[in-house]
């Protein structure tokens, strides 16, 4: 008998597909020397190397939750009989299990942070039969403290303190893990090693990755340990802990910036060589479809293939046969939509690098040679211009963890169900109206997807300035000053 | 010149016919209207009576691209491609599916959008070019580079935060502004004050940076060189020389968005009750009123394509170098 069965999602699949091409990609570059001294020009930037412990977390989060399955139900026959084993309709991944003291922990309607009573007054019954209106205790949360008004402080800090001690350890571990390979390679002993990552004096900047190594430690530590006595960002309207929420909302984030690539790859790449290589009339018919796509205002032009798409879905219910597969076809169809939409970006500026790239000698040499139209277009071109496609999928990345924000608040964003960023902003709205106001599940929401963006945009400045050292940029010029010095 | 602009707007023509033909095919190929009567009519099982007369009602009962049950010309206009889709090329969008007639609605919500969109665009541009000018001038000190850090944070944050947040605490918790709604003439200014903030402030990251890096590249050419050697004080030289310069990679570039301010702004207008085209759209996705999101797509497309021949009259207007033929 087994206790659960393997549930693959589509978007877990396209997911692995796309980790699979980022590991391959990067041991590709490893081996390029040319390669390695543009990535070293990225890492050698300490909030380059801070975000990529930020954007690391996140994935590892979003990796752990696309692992889906459903657990076997309580049965009632005897399995040795034969019985058939049944399988809960609901979808779990496996960071539903590492959570499970967050996810299981239901209250039954609001609680603020830390709380150990519910958020507004219920009628409740007394010992002696009459009815009173009062705050309940929580179910789990501070549930075991005696008298939590006096006690919890006192709780909190205590185990805040545990906490950081553990981080503190857990950092200073690898701390001395990182310290011994740099100290290996310069023929540094651990402590002057050590001293030199945190003071930035070594080529890449493991200072970014180590004090933010710690910040994520600290601050992980903290709410792993809280989590479990305590509901740490609240819960909400039906009771749920606010920060499981938010854990699971990381994934639908990630999936949304990077899904959209697997479109966008191909078809930016494939006609925006194409129309630069060939130019004449496949360069005017591919120009033509990129210019009607782009002249239409990006969310409307979203709006109207995801309410398409939507009825589609939803006329077709018969081909899904859990909740969750259905949330997820409408995930991974937001993502081909605005992969159809955004890839007129990438084509516009390959077009553009193609048309002066196929007048150089080595391309016309090529050509002279009677290397065939294609393999000139994927050897001679395609890897010269290949920094422009990293360049544009990594802003683009930024963009569409706010985009699905507002798409889940125009409506047509990922499936109400889904947890996602969008729909706990979009929860709020009405939570910050009512009195008193409920902030917590925005504040969450906010903390979290501020961080993911501002990691983003912060490794996108770096990338840019590494790969394309023509563009100008606003960071660079202090920072290259600072450098100086 | 004008004999340009003749070229420009007959090849503004077929980018405007591709719009049309996509969406037709988005709202007539790849679902057909029965799909679209199940979706407003909820329920999974409604009776095909329903659905027939439901598309009779709103005129999809029409063939796509040709009637032949009508008569002479008809057999071509009379079907859904031209009543629905190609009419909107002499801006007849005919009625929402509501019933209620799409053109009327426009005319009137599209006072509220600009009285919004025009604020927002203008003191936008001003604060973000004072700004930007102003990291420029402190270039390569702390106040540039905590000003750069600022610009990038603010960037990072969702203009969903920025208006829920703006909401809460300015019109919840100090009471200055009403929380939503608007009134026309003076009245609406207090109901527009805190959008119009709200919009400056979501735009501000991502406009200084760029304008301020069209700065910098401004003061490293030759002429801001010339200028010093001659003993220009920096101010004069910024004000007077980098300005001026800056300006017109900045303005040609603001110019495009001008024709779409009539769209007013999706999420604005309908957090704070704007009766404008932004939230008119919003409705109309939340409800699946699929005529007025077509009408919008298509009207949005026409003012951005009507923005990109604007920018090319503009370049010939502040740069006597370009010549547009």
């Amino acid at each position: 008998m087994k206790d659960f069965q393997f549930v693959v999602l589509w978007s877990d699949v396209l997911f692995a597909v796309l980790i699979a091409a980022l590991v391959a990609g990067v041991s590709f570059a490893m081996r390029r020397e040319h390669l390695r001294r543009a990535w070293r020009g990225v890492f050698s930037r300490p909030s380059a190397m801070a975000s990529l412990v930020i954007l690391l977390c996140y994935l590892a989060v979003a990796i752990i939750d696309s692992v889906h399955f459903r657990p076997a139900l309580e049965q009632k026959g005897d399995p040795a009989a034969g019985a058939k084993v049944v399988y809960s309709v609901e979808v779990r991944s496996l960071l539903d299990v590492v959570l499970a003291d967050m996810r299981e922990t239901s209250e039954k309607s609001y609680s603020e942070p830390f709380a150990a009573y519910l958020y507004e007054k219920q009628v409740m019954e007394q010992p002696d039969g009459t009815q009173k209106r009062d705050y309940p205790r929580l179910k789990y949360g501070a549930a075991h403290l005696q008298d939590p008004e006096n006690e919890r402080a006192a709780d909190i800090a205590g185990r805040l303190v545990k906490a950081f001690a553990i981080g503190a350890a857990l950092w200073l571990l690898a701390l001395a893990v990182l310290a011994r390979g740099v100290g290996k390679r310069q023929g540094m002993d651990l402590k002057t090693a050590a001293i030199a990552i945190l003071r930035g004096r070594t080529a890449i900047a493991w200072d970014g990755f180590a004090w933010a190594l710690l910040v994520v430690l600290l601050f992980g530590s903290a709410l792993f340990t809280l989590s479990g006595p305590y509901h740490v960002f609240g819960t909400d309207a039906t009771g749920n802990d606010v920060l499981y929420q938010t854990f699971k909302a990381m994934r639908t984030a990630l999936m949304i910036g990077t899904l959209a690539t697997l479109v966008v790859l191909p078809l930016g790449i494939g006609l925006g060589i194409a129309a630069g290589y060939y130019g004449g009339w496949v360069d005017d018919a591919i120009q033509y479809i990129y210019t009607v796509i782009s002249s239409i205002p990006y969310v409307l032009l979203i709006a109207a293939a995801a309410l398409m798409m939507q009825m589609v879905i939803e006329g077709r219910s018969d081909l899904f046969d859990t909740a969750a597969a259905r949330a997820d076809a409408r995930l991974v169809s937001l993502c081909v939509i605005i992969g159809a939409i955004s890839w007129t970006t990438l084509c516009r500026l390959l077009r553009a690098e193609t048309f002066k790239l196929r007048e150089l000698d080595y391309v016309q040499a090529a050509r002279c040679f009677g290397v065939s139209n294609l393999r000139i277009m994927l050897r001679h071109i395609l890897p010269n211009a290949f920094h422009i496609v990293l360049i544009t999928v990594v802003i683009e990345f930024s963009a569409l963890v706010l985009a699905e924000a507002v798409l889940s608040y125009v409506g047509v964003g990922v499936d109400p169900t889904t947890f996602s960023f969008g729909n706990m902003i979009n929860k709020a709205r009405g939570e910050l109206a009512r009195e008193p106001a409920i902030w917590w599940s925005i504040t969450s929401a906010f903390v979290f997807m501020v961080s993911l963006v501002l990691a983003a945009n912060l490794f996108a400045d770096a990338v840019r300035d590494a790969f394309d050292p023509r563009a100008l940029t606003p960071l660079r010029r202090r920072l290259r000053l600072g450098a100086a010095k | 010149m004008i004999a340009y602009l003749i070229r420009r707007l007959l090849w503004a023509l077929p980018t405007l016919i591709g719009v049309n033909l996509l969406l037709f095919a988005l709202f007539f190929v790849v679902s057909s209207p029965d799909d679209m009567a199940r979706a407003h009519l909820g329920a999974k099982r409604v009776t095909q009576e329903a659905i027939e007369k439901w598309k009779a009602d709103r005129g999809y009962d029409k063939p796509l691209f040709w009637n032949s049950a009508a008569d002479g010309s008809a057999k071509f206009t009379d079907t859904i491609f031209v009543t629905k889709s190609a009419r909107m090329f002499v801006l007849d969008f005919g009625k929402s599916d509501e019933g209620r007639d799409i053109n009327r609605e426009l005319k009137t919500r599209m006072g509220p959008s600009l009285a919004l969109a025009l604020p927002v665009f203008l003191l936008g541009l001003f604060v973000a070019i004072s700004f930007a000018l102003m990291l420029a001038f402190f270039r390569a000190t702390w106040i540039d580079f905590s000003g750069v850090v600022l610009c990038v944070v603010l960037m990072s944050i969702s203009g969903l935060f920025y208006i829920i947040g703006g909401q809460y605490i300015v019109a919840r918790l100090w009471s200055l502004v009403p929380i939503s709604g608007f009134q026309s003439g003076l009245d609406s200014v207090r109901f527009l004050a805190l959008p119009v903030v709200v919009g400056v402030i979501a735009g501000l990251g991502a406009n200084v940076r760029w304008y301020r890096a069209i700065f910098l590249e401004e003061i490293g050419k030759d002429y801001v060189r010339t200028a010093r050697a001659k003993g220009l004080s920096e101010s004069a030289v910024l004000f007077r020389h980098v300005l001026k310069n800056g300006m017109i990679p900045i303005l040609t570039g603001a110019v495009v968005v001008i024709p779409s301010l009539f769209l007013g702004s999706l999420l604005s207008e309908s957090f704070f009750g704007i009766p404008g085209l932004g939230s008119y759209t919003i409705q109309a996705i939340l409800a699946q009123d699929f005529a007025i999101v077509r009408a919008m797509v298509f009207i949005g497309a026409l003012l951005y394509i009507l923005g990109l021949i604007l920018t090319d009259i503009s370049y010939t207007l502040v740069d006597p170098r370009v010549r547009l033929q």
